[in-house]
């Protein structure tokens, strides 16, 4: 567990804290034949932090990490098992239904497959005027405005061409434009993207992740970035959160974490990842054996000791690590720094 | 044909039958490949790689309102065989292919080790347990324990399922593989390991490799070669150094610096615009529309221009009658 005092240290503007995790756990309970315990998977397993009104955060890890849970956590669609989320100073597990819908709007999703994410019968106006709708903007031609408005936001311009399109007559870039345009139409105070171009070309990421720092940056909100990709992490986030197996084992401000990794695995993930180089074709990577652990069963104590180059018996397999600062505002989870 | 070329392709046309009209997925399209060479065909999604590969290993949908062109692999012309022929004596056993998300088409109920071996067992008859052994051993050489062999594919997890396919592909020692996105879905770790398995079967068998990906630092994992195709077209060829290092087309060099780098702090760039519908391609080059060097003869399609012994580039600015009318080529190959 991490034993960390002040959710905001690292952060360097802890008085500004709009979001804090404390602790928090999301275990899914599984259950035999319907009624039998047959364990829980510990997709999100005690994680601390604290993300500053306007700052743009990635938070990096491989498939089954428990970074899709953490973001689900967050924007309460799931009720965490132990821990809490305090969003602009109250946790999540005080708000009322009428609350909680509040705090929906405060805070913008951004789906990972755009095309999946957008319903196929409804045109672009009429996706986009749901949000307003929901949250009582009764006023025809105030929502008119505003959906014109976010359009304009995203860039797809003139409005009138894109309002009357449905989904599958735009291109992947332009969808994910509209899902943007919906997770900023309440105008939230912080956006959480779930891999937002992942299912994009190369050469339209880019597009989408400045449009998308662009706007944040603007509007001073609270980005909270989720990928796989460390390539792209350096230009659109600020810090870094690196997950393995449930938990955050290391966080850092960009540069530093990218230059100088403390984490093993961190240091793993940074070694498997190509530049384009003709080199490349000619030596084998170093990879860590292994894969990652099943969540139904994590391993004891560090989660990624039984892989970690750098095991010491007696001591990974046995207690959890703390998070130790090797470096300014860099914290990593490992026995090595103690 | 020189001794060293495994596989020539001249002209190559694949057009779709669509309600909206017809397709031109593959429109023109030569290469060379040479034994053990890995080329890696580069392209953003629609560009119609994935049609080249299926055009290649004939495994094309009923919808082909025309195919064009000739396949060479060694001395046999591909296009000569009936169906039958070609999937008794070249399919699998000359030439295999791992296609996009393979590894989720693999029988359920068969045990992976049996799936493996099938191809031997049906193409030459083999016994169940000499089938078996040489399954084993592929299964080692491409990393996953033997102790897998007996498992079923839920049981197997998404790269282990990879490596079983590229174990299939493998198992009767073809002289190409032709691999269709191998390492999109799965995680960068697992990813960089396949790559890795990658290298050793060129190296150890002596395969040669055509890749087909969108992923331009991945491909540089693998590529001898770099074939980059836009809009239906093969846009520059060339070796993989040339490529990587010094990009000729616009397209190329543009690509390149969209390309986010871990290791540098330059910015990537976007590409403004989007690539032409394939339903009904500019006529020209097809690039000219995002294209920051366009000059008047891009209104005419460009030829395929050769640079030095090893490149190939589609576009005028290197055409030196053509260019000395209006744009030039920056920095690149000249």
């Amino acid at each position: 567990m991490t034993t960390i005092q002040d959710p905001g240290r690292g952060t360097g503007r802890e008085s500004a804290s709009l979001l804090t995790v404390s602790d928090l756990h999301t275990w899914f309970e599984l259950r035999q034949w319907g009624f039998l315990r047959a364990g829980a998977v510990h997709a999100v397993d005690g994680v601390t932090f604290a993300l500053a009104r306007g700052e743009a955060v990635a938070f990096v890890g491989e498939s089954g990490c428990g970074k899709s849970s953490l973001a689900r956590t967050l924007l309460g669609l799931h009720r965490p098992t132990q821990g809490e989320v305090r969003f602009d100073g109250r946790s999540l597990a005080e708000l009322d239904a009428r609350e909680l819908k509040a705090y929906r709007a405060k805070v913008g999703y951004v789906q990972q497959d755009p095309y999946g994410a957008l319903p196929p019968f409804l045109d672009v106006r009429r996706i986009l005027a749901e949000p307003l709708i929901i949250h009582g903007v009764k006023d025809r031609d105030e929502r008119e405005q505003r959906i014109r408005a976010a359009l304009e936001e995203v860039r797809l311009s003139p409005a009138d061409e894109y309002l009357g399109k449905f989904p599958h007559m735009l291109s992947g870039g332009q969808q994910q434009r509209v899902v943007i345009a919906r997770a900023l139409i309440l105008a939230p105070a912080m956006i959480i993207a779930d891999e937002p171009v992942s299912m994009l070309d190369a050469s339209v990421r880019v597009e989408i992740l400045n449009l998308l720092r662009g706007i944040q940056a603007k509007r001073e909100l609270t980005l909270a970035f989720i990928t796989h990709d460390l390539s792209t992490v350096r230009h659109f986030a600020e810090r870094i959160f690196v997950m393995y197996a449930g938990r955050v084992v290391e966080s850092a401000p960009v540069d530093d974490l990218l230059d100088h990794p403390q984490h093993p695995y961190t240091q793993a993930l940074l070694a498997a990842i190509a530049d384009p180089d003709a080199a490349n074709a000619s030596r084998q990577r170093e990879v860590p054996a292994g894969e990652p652990p099943s969540l139904l069963n994590p391993p004891a104590a560090c989660r990624f000791h039984p892989r970690c180059p750098h095991f010491m018996a007696g001591l990974c397999d046995a207690e959890d690590p703390p998070d130790f600062e090797p470096r300014r505002r860099h914290l990593s989870a490992c026995w090595l720094h103690r | 044909m020189p001794e060293s070329t495994l596989l020539r392709v001249d002209d190559l046309a694949l057009h779709y039958q669509t309600r909206r009209g017809v397709v031109r997925a593959v429109d023109g399209v030569s290469f060379e490949l040479r034994r053990n060479e890995a080329l890696v065909v580069l392209g953003e999604s629609g560009c119609g790689k994935s049609s080249l590969a299926k055009l290649l290993m004939r495994v094309l949908p009923r919808n082909i309102h025309h195919t064009g062109g000739r396949i060479m692999l060694g001395d046999t012309e591909l296009g000569t065989l009936s169906d039958e022929r070609f999937r008794r004596e070249v399919q699998w056993s000359r030439m295999a292919m791992v296609m996009q998300a393979s590894m989720n088409a693999l029988n359920p109920v068969v045990k992976v080790g049996q799936q493996v071996a099938e191809p031997l067992r049906v193409l030459r008859g083999w016994s169940r347990g000499r089938a078996l052994a040489r399954a084993a051993e592929v299964f080692t050489l491409v990393g996953i324990s033997t102790d897998f062999m007996t498992r079923y594919p839920f049981e197997l997890s998404g790269g282990m399922r990879q490596r079983a396919v590229l174990a299939m592909a493998l198992v009767a020692e073809p002289e190409l593989v032709i691999l269709d996105e191998p390492t999109s879905a799965l995680d960068v770790l697992t990813q960089a390991s396949i790559m890795n398995a990658l290298k050793r079967v060129k190296h150890e068998l002596g395969t040669s490799f055509i890749l087909i990906t969108h992923d331009v630092a991945t491909s540089s994992e693998l590529a001898d070669r770099v074939a980059l195709m836009y809009a239906g077209q093969l846009v520059e060829v060339a070796d993989a150094g040339d490529f990587f290092g010094e990009p000729a087309h616009p397209y190329s060099r543009m690509l390149m610096a969209s390309v986010p780098r871990l290791r540098q702090r330059q910015r990537p760039e976007s590409i403004p615009g989007q690539p032409p519908s394939l339903f009904d391609p500019p006529g020209g080059c097809r690039f000219a529309e995002r294209c920051p060097h366009r000059f008047a003869p891009c209104a005419r399609d460009p030829e395929s221009i050769r640079i030095g012994e090893r490149r190939r580039v589609r576009c005028w600015l290197f055409d030196d009658d053509r260019r000395d009318h209006g744009g030039r080529a920056e920095g690149g190959a000249s």
